[in-house]
C-alpha cells in the first residue's frame, strides 16, 4: 500500500495528530499514540493524509452535528452526506482519496456511504482491533473501511484485520479475503432473504431501486427468496439504550483535566469547572449522556439496560435462524433519501429512525455493506445494503463484486 | 462536633488491652463491626490492565503511566491474567466459593483522581459476577496473648471479594488541603490491581479486629500476592453500627493502630449520642489522623448512585469448573497449614509454631534452617528462645520509632538480623552432635553471629575440653571469693549461693569449668570460709 493516501475519521487516534471527536471539547487534544489500525496501515507504507470530519464522538445520521461544521453531500452540496462517518464517505465519493477508514456503531460507515455512493463495510464485531478508536458504544463499533472499489475494501480488510492483544473483545483469528471471479460467485449458489417487511417501509424511490436490483440477482440465478426479521421493532429503542448508556459512561472521562480544550481552571472550584466544561459538549452528546445516565441509574437497570439486552439477544437469535436458511440478507441501508441540511435539524426522534435498517448488524455482531444500489429521480444516491453471518465477510465481498462487474458503479462519480 | 471532655477521658479510659470485659460491653450495645479490606497485588510485575509497573513507589510523580491507565481516549483495558490468578488464591484462603465466570462492572462517578472517571471494578446486584464470595476465615486470640493462654476460636464469614483497579492519588502541596487552593494528581498509582475483601459485621471489638488484620496481611504474605509491609498495600475501610442506631462508614484510615483507635472512638461516639438519645445516622464519616477522631465526610461522596453496568470492553471471563483446583494445586502454603506442619510432623509446641508461623520471614528462616540440618526441635529453640529474644531486646530501644512508623504491618515486629540458617543449623548440630554443653553453645553462637565466623570454626578454635584440674579451679573460685566477700555470708542462709558462684565461674572460664568437680569445690571453700569466719 506504498504512498496510497488514507483518510481517517477523526475519532481514530494518529499518533501527533489532533484527534477532536468533532468536538468542542476534544480541540486542542493531540494523540501520543497510535490506533492499532494506524499501526497496520503504516506497516504496510499507507500514506495518513488527514482526519475526517464526523459528528461529535459519532452521534449522529447526517454528519451536521459538528463542532466544526457540516459535512456536505458530493452529490448536491445542500444535501446532507450521511453520518456519522461523513467526512470519510465524502472524500472516497468525491474522489480525494481512495479510501477511509470510518467507523459505525449504529450504521456510521453504511449510511454515508449510501448517502455518498460509495461502498462501506462494517466487518464482524471483533475482527478489527477498536484499541484507539474514541469509544462510543464499545460493545456495538466496529472500525471498517470505505472505498470506490471492492478491490480497496478487500485491501483495507486484509490489512487491518486480525487479533490484537490490545483488545480483549478481539477475535483470535487470522483473515484472508479475496476477489472471486462471478463464475466462481455464481457457481457458490448462494441464497438470497430478501427482508420484505422491512423494505416495504422505505420511501418509494428506495423499494423501486433495490427492486431492480433483486431483479437483477434473479436474472443471474441467484437463489432469492422473500423473508422477513420478527422484533425489529424493538430493536431501535434497545440499540439507543445501549448505545446511549455505554456512552454516557465513555465520556464521562472528558473533564478537561489532563487534556482537553483551552479552559483555565482559574476561580473555579472542582464541581463547577467540571460542568463548566460539561456544558461545552453539543446538544446530541448532551441528549445521549442524559439518556444514558437515567437508564443506567439504580432503579431503572432492570427496566432498560437489562431489557435491551434481552432484545439484543433476540434479535441474535432471529439472525441465526435466518442464516440458517440463507447465505445473505438484503435491504436497503437508508429508508430514505438524502435530505438537505438543516432539514431535519430539531427532530431527533426522526433521525433516530433513520437507523432502523442499519443497527441491526451492530446489535447483533454481524458483518454489513452497502454498496451504490442506483440513483433517484433527482440524482440523489440510494445503497443496497447486505448482511451475512459473521465471519461470513468473503459471502458480503462476492455478492458486491457481482453487482460491481454488473453494473460498473465504481465508475459513478459526482459533478463536482 | 461531638468530641465532649468527658468523651476525651472515655477514650483514654478505654485503652488498649480491653479484651473480655468489653466484649460483655459489646454485646449488650450490640456493637457491630464490618471491615472493607483493599489489598494491592504487589507482587504483580505489571496493573491490572496495562503493562505500566505495579510498583508505582518512589517514582517521580506521572511517569509510571501510559494511555491506558491515564485513560486516554481510545485506549481500552487489557486485562492481567496473573491478577484473576493471585485473586483466586486470596478467594481460595478465606474459603470462598469461585463461580466459573466472572464479569467486570463500571462504577461511574466523578473524582479528580479516577482518569476514566469511572472504576473498573466487579459487582454482586445484578448478577454473582465477583472472583469470590461467601467465605469465612477462622481466628484465635491466643496468638498475641501469651501470659493468658487462650484458644478462643472464632470465625467472620467474608461477603465476597473482588478485583479492581486502583485510583490515582491526590496530592495536596504543604501536605494541607486548606493552605492551597488547588491540588496535584499524580497518576502513577492509577491502575494498580486491588483485591477488595468485604466482611460481614461479625467483630464486636477493635481486639478481635486487630487480630483478624494480623492473620489475613499474614495470608497475603505466605501467599506471595502482596507485601502488606509497602505504605499503601494494605488499607482498610471499618462500618461501625451499635444497638438502634444506623450503620457508619469510616474511611481514610492507614495504620493497624488507627483501626483500632478509630473503632474505639467511633464507638464511643456513637455510645455518647445514644445515651442522649439521639439516632445514630447511616454516613461515612474520616478518620482525621492527626487529631485522631472521625469528622463527617462531604456529602458528596454519600450518594449512591454509581450507575453500574458490566464494562463492555472485557468478555466476560470463564474460569472453568477446575479453575479453583487448578489454582489450589500450585499455591503456596498456607500459615494454617504450615502450623498443623509444625505441631504434628515437627512434633513442636504450639507456643513455638504459633511464634514461627506467625511471621513468613521468621518461619522461612526456619525453613531453611531445617533444609541444612534436620532437627526441628534444636533449630527452632535456638530460633525462638536465642535469636528472637536477641531482636527483641534490640527492638525495645528503638521501640518509639517503630510506633510512628506503623503502617498495616503484618506483625509486630520486622525480622532483621545478620544470621544466617546456616548458622542456626550449625549450631544445632554441635549441640546435637557433640559433648559441648548448651552455655559453651550460646557463647559460640553469640560470637558467631557478631563475628559472622561459622560456629563451626569457632568451636575448633575455642578449647572446649572441660577444666577439671583442681588447681586452676580452686585458684578461679578464690579469686571470686576474695572479690566479693559477701558471699560466703549470704550462704548461710541462701543454697542459691553455690550456684551463682558455679555460674560466675563458668563465665570466667568460657563454661569449660566442669560443673560437678567445680560445684563441689566451691562447697568445700564455702564451708572452709564459713569455718574461718565463725571461729
Amino acid at each position: 500500500m506504498l504512498g496510497i493516501p488514507i483518510g481517517i475519521k477523526d475519532n481514530i487516534s494518529v499518533l501527533g495528530l489532533k484527534t477532536t471527536c468533532a468536538s468542542k471539547i476534544l480541540k486542542e487534544y493531540v494523540s501520543p499514540y497510535n490506533a492499532t489500525v494506524i499501526d497496520l496501515l503504516e506497516k504496510q507504507d499507507a500514506l495518513i493524509i488527514g482526519k475526517m470530519n464526523m459528528d461529535e464522538f459519532g452521534m449522529g445520521s447526517s454528519s451536521e452535528l459538528s463542532h466544526y461544521g457540516a459535512v456536505h453531500n458530493p452529490w448536491n452540496i445542500e444535501y446532507v452526506a450521511g453520518g456519522s462517518s461523513g467526512g470519510s464517505a465524502a472524500v472516497v465519493s468525491s474522489l480525494q482519496v481512495p479510501v477511509a477508514l470510518g467507523s459505525d456503531t449504529g450504521g456510521s460507515i453504511r449510511c454515508p456511504s449510501s448517502f455518498c455512493s460509495v461502498i462501506g463495510m462494517k466487518p464482524t464485531y471483533g475482527t478489527v482491533s477498536r484499541y484507539g478508536l474514541v469509544s462510543y458504544s464499545n460493545s456495538l463499533e466496529q472500525i471498517g473501511p470505505i472505498a470506490r472499489t471492492v478491490y480497496d475494501i478487500v485491501l483495507i480488510l486484509n490489512t487491518i484485520c486480525g487479533h490484537d492483544l490490545s483488545d480483549d473483545t478481539s477475535i483470535n483469528k487470522q483473515f484472508d479475503f479475496t476477489i472471486n471471479s462471478i463464475d466462481n460467485i455464481l457457481s457458490k449458489n448462494y441464497k438470497i432473504g430478501i427482508i420484505s417487511n422491512l423494505i416495504d417501509s422505505s420511501e418509494n424511490q428506495v423499494v423501486r431501486t433495490i427492486n431492480k436490483k433483486i431483479e437483477k440477482l434473479k436474472e443471474y440465478g441467484f437463489n432469492v427468496q422473500e423473508t422477513s426479521i420478527n422484533y425489529s421493532d424493538f430493536a431501535l429503542a434497545a440499540y439507543y439504550i445501549i448505545a446511549t448508556a455505554e456512552a454516557s459512561s465513555n465520556l464521562s472521562r472528558f473533564d478537561n483535566i489532563r487534556y482537553g480544550f483551552d479552559f483555565s481552571p482559574e476561580g473555579y472550584e472542582w464541581n463547577s469547572y467540571s460542568s463548566h466544561v460539561r456544558s461545552n459538549f453539543g446538544e446530541e452528546v448532551k441528549r445521549r449522556i442524559l439518556v444514558g445516565s437515567f437508564v443506567l441509574s439504580a432503579g431503572y437497570y432492570g427496566k432498560y439496560y437489562l431489557k435491551a439486552q434481552k432484545i439484543r439477544n433476540i434479535i441474535k437469535n432471529e439472525f441465526n435462524k435466518l442464516f440458517k436458511l440463507f447465505d445473505i440478507l438484503l435491504l436497503p441501508t437508508m429508508p430514505i433519501l438524502p435530505f438537505k441540511i438543516g432539514e431535519k435539524g430539531s427532530k431527533p426522534l426522526e433521525l433516530y429512525n433513520l437507523d432502523i435498517y442499519t443497527i441491526l448488524a451492530n446489535l447483533s455482531g454481524i458483518p454489513a455493506i452497502s454498496i451504490p444500489a442506483g440513483f433517484s429521480k433527482d440524482g440523489l444516491p440510494i445503497g443496497l445494503q447486505l448482511l451475512s453471518n459473521e465471519l461470513n465477510e468473503q459471502k458480503l465481498l462476492d455478492v458486491a463484486t457481482f453487482f460491481e462487474k454488473d453494473d460498473k458503479f465504481n465508475e459513478w462519480n459526482p459533478k463536482i | 462536633m461531638i468530641k465532649t471532655k468527658e468523651e476525651i477521658q472515655q477514650l483514654k479510659g478505654l485503652g488498649y488491652n480491653n479484651g473480655d470485659n468489653n466484649d460483655i460491653d459489646a454485646k449488650a450495645e450490640n456493637v457491630k463491626i464490618g471491615l472493607e479490606i483493599h489489598c494491592q497485588l504487589t507482587s504483580l510485575q505489571t496493573k491490572l490492565f496495562c503493562g505500566c509497573f505495579s510498583n508505582y513507589r518512589n517514582l517521580k510523580p506521572n511517569i509510571n503511566t501510559c494511555p491506558i491507565c491515564l485513560g486516554l481516549p481510545g485506549s481500552l483495558p487489557r486485562l492481567n491474567k496473573k491478577a484473576i490468578e493471585y485473586a483466586t488464591m486470596i478467594c481460595i484462603s478465606f474459603n470462598c466459593n469461585v463461580p466459573e465466570k466472572i464479569t467486570f462492572y463500571r462504577k461511574n462517578y466523578f473524582y479528580p483522581d479516577l482518569p476514566k472517571n469511572f472504576q473498573i471494578t466487579q459487582y454482586n446486584s445484578y448478577e454473582l459476577s465477583s472472583i469470590g464470595s461467601d467465605g469465612s476465615l477462622q481466628y484465635h486470640d491466643d496468638i498475641n496473648d501469651n501470659k493468658i493462654k487462650r484458644y478462643n476460636q472464632k470465625i467472620v464469614r467474608i461477603k465476597r471479594i473482588q478485583l479492581e483497579e486502583d485510583p490515582g492519588k491526590i496530592v495536596y502541596e504543604n501536605n494541607n488541603s486548606k493552605l492551597t487552593n488547588h491540588c496535584l494528581i499524580d497518576y502513577n498509582r492509577a491502575g494498580v490491581a486491588l483485591v477488595e475483601i468485604v466482611t460481614e459485621p461479625d467483630f464486636t471489638n477493635a481486639g478481635d479486629v486487630r487480630l483478624f488484620l494480623h492473620k489475613i496481611t499474614n495470608i497475603f504474605e505466605y501467599l506471595g500476592v502482596s507485601d502488606p509491609n509497602l505504605d499503601g498495600a494494605v488499607r482498610c475501610d471499618v462500618n461501625v453500627s451499635i444497638k438502634g442506631g444506623k450503620k457508619v462508614e469510616i474511611k481514610n484510615i492507614s495504620s493497624f493502630k488507627d483501626v483500632e483507635k478509630s473503632i474505639f472512638y467511633e464507638v464511643t461516639r456513637q455510645k455518647t449520642l445514644s445515651t442522649h438519645e439521639i439516632k445514630v445516622k447511616s454516613e461515612t464519616r474520616h478518620w482525621d489522623e492527626k487529631r485522631k477522631i472521625t469528622i463527617p465526610a462531604r456529602t458528596k461522596e454519600e450518594e449512591d448512585e454509581y450507575k453500574y453496568f458490566p464494562e463492555p470492553d472485557i468478555p466476560r471471563i470463564l474460569l472453568g469448573s477446575n479453575f479453583k483446583e487448578e489454582i489450589k494445586e500450585k499455591m503456596p502454603e498456607l500459615p494454617s497449614e504450615r502450623l498443623d506442619r509444625y505441631k504434628g510432623i515437627h512434633k513442636l509446641s504450639n507456643h513455638i509454631s504459633t511464634i514461627l508461623v506467625n511471621n513468613k520471614k521468621i518461619s522461612d528462616f526456619y525453613e531453611k534452617s531445617l533444609k541444612i540440618y534436620y532437627s526441628p526441635k534444636e533449630i527452632s529453640n535456638w530460633i525462638v528462645n536465642e535469636l528472637l529474644s536477641k531482636i527483641n531486646d534490640d527492638d525495645d530501644v528503638g521501640e518509639e520509632k517503630d510506633d510512628s512508623n506503623d503502617t498495616f504491618l503484618s506483625n509486630n515486629r520486622a525480622f532483621n538480623t545478620s544470621a544466617t540458617p546456616q548458622q542456626i543449623a550449625d549450631i544445632a548440630k554441635l549441640v546435637d552432635q557433640s559433648s559441648i554443653n548448651r552455655n559453651t553453645a550460646k557463647d559460640i553462637f553469640n560470637k558467631s553471629i557478631i563475628t559472622g565466623e561459622s560456629p563451626i570454626k569457632l568451636s575448633q578454635t575455642i578449647k572446649v575440653e572441660k577444666i577439671a584440674d583442681i588447681y586452676i579451679l580452686t585458684k578461679c573460685i578464690n579469686d571470686i571469693l576474695n572479690n566479693e566477700k559477701h558471699l560466703v555470708e549470704q550462704s548461710i542462709n541462701n543454697p542459691n549461693v553455690y550456684n551463682f558462684v558455679l555460674g560466675k565461674l563458668m563465665k570466667k572460664t568460657g563454661g569449660r569449668a566442669d560443673p560437678q568437680i567445680s560445684l563441689k569445690l566451691i562447697k568445700d571453700m564455702i564451708e572452709k570460709e564459713k569455718d574461718l569466719l565463725y571461729k
